[in-house]
């Protein structure tokens, strides 16, 4: 492809007079070798989006097409890494030009120079018949988690040489494969594709087990599974963050991307500087080694944020098709949303929702149905869920970007504002929020934790729901107006807020809670309630329930006792018991 | 093409100039124009194709002619010069002196949009910064080089609020003061000199960069001011290893300026006529807050915005919020009561806070006395709200101790003098004395311990 002229520089847009170019191709620009891509053709002239600040870039300088799309760099040393939206390692660049990112750096994602130590796969023979998808060899990426070296997707031939197990670099030739089509071609540890196209799967499926977060509101309340979609919706301040954070170090997942879109640079640096020291509750080692960051902070150019989406859901893909359960979170995708108008803005496109381009509810169905449960062409299974967070502007739901995802996503975490202010945390709204998978998370809780859970879960959504009912009358004529069981609801219900709902981040015994523990705590509270509607129905009044000292203990009973004590929660419910037996008695025997 | 001069412009309305066939210019190129009076303006390019120069005029077009407009292009960016003698001076949007005195000479000078920091490369903020101040030390802890803007309204006191910030601002255990950065955009005369005679009567004023365009100066010169003023700030910080104070004021109304630019070249209007590019835009500037590794100098940032209407939703405090690292929020009905700093405790929020308070910062109690007194009076103000409804006395004892609390955290915790410099142990046992109003069994975010030690109930004396 021959290179072009610029002929005009409108901010991030670029249109150079390059006739035969053809849409998403990748570019340098200009003199300083800016990183572009074409987003749209008018006869001779190509329009491109460039990744980088385009200041003192002039009509008539130099174009140069680069033959291939936007393309993810895939093999071992993506864990544990941060890259910029166009895969930039960001690392490396620090190294080499210090702590600004300077214009026109082209520097390879992974590490051409460290070796791996490369397993072969025991069962394959030169000779034998391979495809897309199928596991050549192994490589202990971290101590956490093995990476599995593929063949690229749409490869099929014969296998004429594997490598034997020893070092090797990222683009040292371990197999030979003889494919009608092409001849002989190499296959090194490294492989790329196109970041907007979706990697292919053998079938797909729907989710069979919850992601698990060790955030009781989450899980307990509004399950996601392992291949779902998931929205955090909230305005500032409410929490997303923190949230997305809480999830990323305590989910079940074997790799999280955390792929921060336009958000601030230090709190990358937060996981950057906490992950390492964190430890992961499921295999023992380092946060780090299990996590991959995607930073386009809000000081970085715009157009790149549009692209670390895709960028990150292809990372995830590639660790989905080696057979790992991979957790997405997109923070935010607001300004990803804000990106793609920008753009379609400075193109002339026509504005239809808040200067939303048309096409935006399409372009987010299409990035949130790369979520999902599949049986990889190599016969394995693995997944990836997508969570996004949604920032509305003014904490307005009905917003376009927000309304869009809300009819896309399966599990709704709506993140509200008073309970924010009121520093009840995380600041999930119980009224707002809803799970399209309770049912198949009940049928995984059911076997693994209790039988009990979905019918205790259901109790409490009610109760809630009854008290806040209940608060509008209080607000009107005070609580004396409510009966003694209205009283104990009331009660009960800011129990459950503060007991289960209630869950501090920065609490060391309490930031991660295990599902056991979160059952016995819902359980905990749900009998209390229960059992203490029968003692009032039988008359006894709503300040003795209260001044149960079981009751204040259940109240600290998340700090007080770690996920290995459930022994003491199960002491705890005894006792409960006995005090409420006792309270019985002795209103029945008029000795009170 | 330094040397060339072009006249006969296309078309020249609503700060933008039109120029054909001039060739080769590049984007973001710095302008200088000639007017027929042979008076200079600034400008800077804003579009560039083959055909037309589209050119953004600081002073505005008012008064031009297409034939005698005189336009040359500098082929440079806009660059500040840069020496330590930017302290004590006083200079315009783009650093020309507004002082009288000559200009800065130095052969270092720096693109004012500056180069993004890799995120990589920066420090998280952590360290405590006293401001004597008891709402914002005590609930919404500024650490160095975090971003806290103040959100207030015409007529509350955030100008009194910032000075006092600037003046007693510092880190515990340390004596060296914060440098100032003082970037005033669209600022009132006497704003200005309020704050001029501040920081003169305080002996600061040799400590201090400002950055001034006042609310009669061209609304468009306001675009690069923060960004010249942070070039300076980042100079300060991180070459000469200085702690940086970065005040902005008011940063509502360089949106506005920037959504009269964006109108005039017909960019999409999206909320309110921003532009899309709004929050992008600001937070090219909030960003440059923060520490660098192996930096020893930091900027902390507190912007000041008015909120339109008292309107937090507003699409300029609402982007803001998105971005910076929490608010200070004033409120209008604590300021008609006569309360200083009139703090909105509830919506207020540090998000940096977590790291730099607590055992080794301030004390160990800290963090749960912070979450205790906010969960205690947001419930405090939910039984104010019911005690308006159905009258103080219908309420239970528990919840007349509430209405207490609240009563006496504003007039004792949150009230203090416009030149009171409370220590934040001196903030803290305030905040027990608080807290010993209410029993011990409500206080759920305490500790056992933090109860047996500084919790003083006598059971409703």
């Amino acid at each position: 492809m021959k290179s072009g002229r610029i002929i005009e520089v409108n901010g991030p847009l670029v249109q150079a007079r390059l006739p035969g170019i053809a849409n998403g191709e990748q570019l340098r620009v200009g003199e300083l070798g800016l990183t572009g891509e074409v987003i749209g053709l008018d006869g001779e002239r190509a329009l491109i989006q460039v990744y980088e600040s385009t200041e003192m870039l002039r009509p008539g300088e130099e174009v140069v097409p680069l033959g291939h799309p936007l393309s993810a760099e895939l093999g071992p040393g993506l864990l544990g890494g941060i890259f910029d939206g166009v895969q930039r390692p960001l690392r490396a660049i620090m190294e080499s030009a210090g702590e600004h990112i300077p214009r026109g750096l082209a520097l390879p994602a992974l590490d051409r120079k460290k070796h791996w130590d490369f397993i072969p796969e025991a069962s394959l023979r030169a000779g034998q018949e391979i495809r897309g998808g199928m596991v050549l060899g192994r490589v202990q990426e971290t101590e956490a988690v093995e990476h599995r070296i593929l063949v690229p997707p749409g490869i099929k031939g014969e296998l004429m040489e594997l490598a034997g197990a020893g070092r090797y670099t990222l683009e040292q030739t371990i197999a030979r494969v003889r494919t009608p089509l092409k001849g002989i071609q190499g296959l090194s540890l490294l492989q790329r594709w196109p970041v907007r196209q979706p990697r292919p799967y053998a079938r797909r499926d729907d989710g069979i087990a919850p992601l698990l977060t060790g955030q009781r509101i989450l899980d307990t309340f509004f399950p996601l599974l392992k291949g779902g979609k998931g929205a955090i919706p909230g305005p500032f301040g409410a929490g997303k963050t923190m949230l997305q954070q809480q999830i990323a170090r305590w989910t079940n997942a074997d790799i999280v991307i955390y792929v921060g879109c336009g958000e601030r640079g230090n709190e990358l640096v937060d996981i950057l500087e906490s992950f390492p020291e964190l430890t992961d509750p499921y295999s023992g080692r380092s946060l780090m080694e299990r996590t991959l960051l995607v930073a386009n902070t809000s000081n970085m150019p715009v157009v790149a944020r549009e692209a670390s989406i895709y960028l990150g859901v292809t990372l995830a893909e590639y660790y989905r098709d080696q057979g790992h359960d991979v957790v997405m979170l997109a923070d935010s995708t607001s300004r990803w949303a804000e990106a793609l108008r920008e753009v379609a803005g400075r193109l002339g496109q026509m504005p239809v929702e808040e200067g939303y381009p048309a096409y935006l509810a399409s372009r987010l169905a299409a990035f949130y149905e790369r979520a999902g449960r599949v049986d990889t062409l190599g016969g394995d299974s693995g997944s990836v869920t997508l969570i996004g967070a949604v920032s509305p502007p003014g904490g307005d739901f009905s917003e376009p970007v927000t309304n869009h995802t809300k009819d896309i996503i399966q599990t709704f975490w709506a993140l509200s504002k008073s309970l924010a202010d009121a520093r009840h945390y995380p600041s999930v709204s119980w009224t707002e929020s809803f799970s399209d998978a309770v049912e198949a998370a009940a049928r995984w809780w059911s076997r693994e934790i209790s039988p009990a859970w979905q019918a205790r879960r259901a109790q409490a959504l009610d109760l809630l729901a009854r008290a806040e009912e209940l608060s509008r009358i209080i607000n009107l004529v005070g609580v004396e107006a409510l009966s003694p069981a209205q009283r104990w609801s009331v009660e009960a219900a800011s129990l459950v807020r503060e007991a289960l709902l209630q869950q501090s981040a920065l609490d060391e015994v309490d930031s991660y809670c295990s599902p056991q523990k979160q059952f016995a705590l819902l359980d905990l509270a749900m009998s209390l309630y229960q059992r203490g509607g029968e003692l009032i129905d039988n008359q006894v009044p709503v300040s003795a329930l209260l001044q149960l000292p079981a009751l204040a203990r259940l109240r600290r009973a998340k700090n007080s006792y770690g996920n290995e004590q459930l022994d003491a929660l199960a002491r705890l419910k005894e006792d409960m018991q006995d005090q409420l037996d006792k309270l019985a008695r002795d209103y029945r025997e008029g000795r009170s | 093409m330094k040397e060339k001069e072009y006249r006969y412009a296309a078309a020249a309305r609503t700060g933008l100039l039109f120029l054909k066939g001039v060739p080769g210019v590049a984007f973001g190129d710095r302008v200088s124009i000639r007017d027929r009076h042979g008076r200079k303006r600034n400008g800077q390019v804003i579009l560039s194709s083959e055909e037309l120069v589209m050119v953004q005029v600081l002073e505005g077009t008012d008064d031009l002619n297409l034939d005698d407009t005189w336009v040359r292009f500098l082929d440079q960016p806009f660059e500040l010069a840069l020496s330590p003698d930017l302290l004590g001076r006083v200079f315009n949007g783009i650093g020309e002196p507004r002082d009288e005195r000559p200009p800065i000479i130095s052969r270092l000078r720096r693109n004012v949009n500056g180069e993004p920091v890799n995120p990589v490369a920066r420090a998280y903020p952590r360290e405590f910064i006293q401001t004597g101040i008891s709402a914002i030390d005590g609930l919404n802890s500024l650490v160095r080089g975090q971003k806290l803007p103040i959100f207030s309204g015409s007529g509350l006191p955030h100008n009194r609020l910032v000075a006092q910030i600037v003046r007693q601002s510092r880190l515990l255990g340390e004596e060296s003061r914060f440098v100032v950065v003082f970037a005033a955009m669209g600022l009132s005369y006497a704003d200005a000199r309020f704050f001029r005679e501040d920081f003169e009567n305080n002996g600061v004023l040799g400590n201090v960069a400002m950055f001034i365009n006042l609310a009669d100066d061209p609304p468009i010169e306001r675009l690069i001011l923060p960004r010249t003023a942070l070039t300076a700030a980042e100079y300060l910080a991180f070459d000469l290893d200085l702690h940086v104070l970065v005040v902005l004021t008011d940063m509502t109304y360089y949106a506005e300026a920037l959504r009269e630019v964006a109108t005039a070249k017909g960019d999409v209007p999206t909320r309110k006529g921003y532009p899309g590019y709004l929050y992008s835009d600001m937070a090219e500037i909030y960003e440059r807050a923060g520490r660098v590794h192996k930096r020893h100098g930091s900027i902390t940032m507190v912007p000041v915005v008015s909120m339109p209407s008292d309107d937090i939703t507003h699409p300029i405090p609402d982007l803001t919020g998105y971005i910076t690292e929490g608010q200070i929020v004033l409120s209008r009905e604590l300021n008609n009561q006569n309360l200083y700093p009139p703090v909105n405790i509830p919506p207020s929020l540090s998000r940096l806070m977590k790291d730099g308070i607590g055992k080794d910062d301030t004390r160990e109690d800290h963090p749960r006395v912070a979450s205790q007194l906010y969960a205690a009076y947001a419930r405090a103000l939910e039984v104010r709200n019911l005690a308006s409804i159905i009258g103080r006395d219908e309420l239970p004892d528990l919840d007349r101790r509430y209405l207490d609390f609240a009563d006496q955290f504003e007039q004792r915790f949150l009230a203090q003098g416009p030149d009171e410099d409370r220590s934040v142990i001196q903030t803290l046992n305030i905040a027990w004395e608080l807290l010993s109003l209410l029993p011990g069994e409500v206080l759920s975010r305490v500790s056992e311990t933090d109860l047996a030690r500084y919790h003083d109930w006598e059971g409703g004396k």
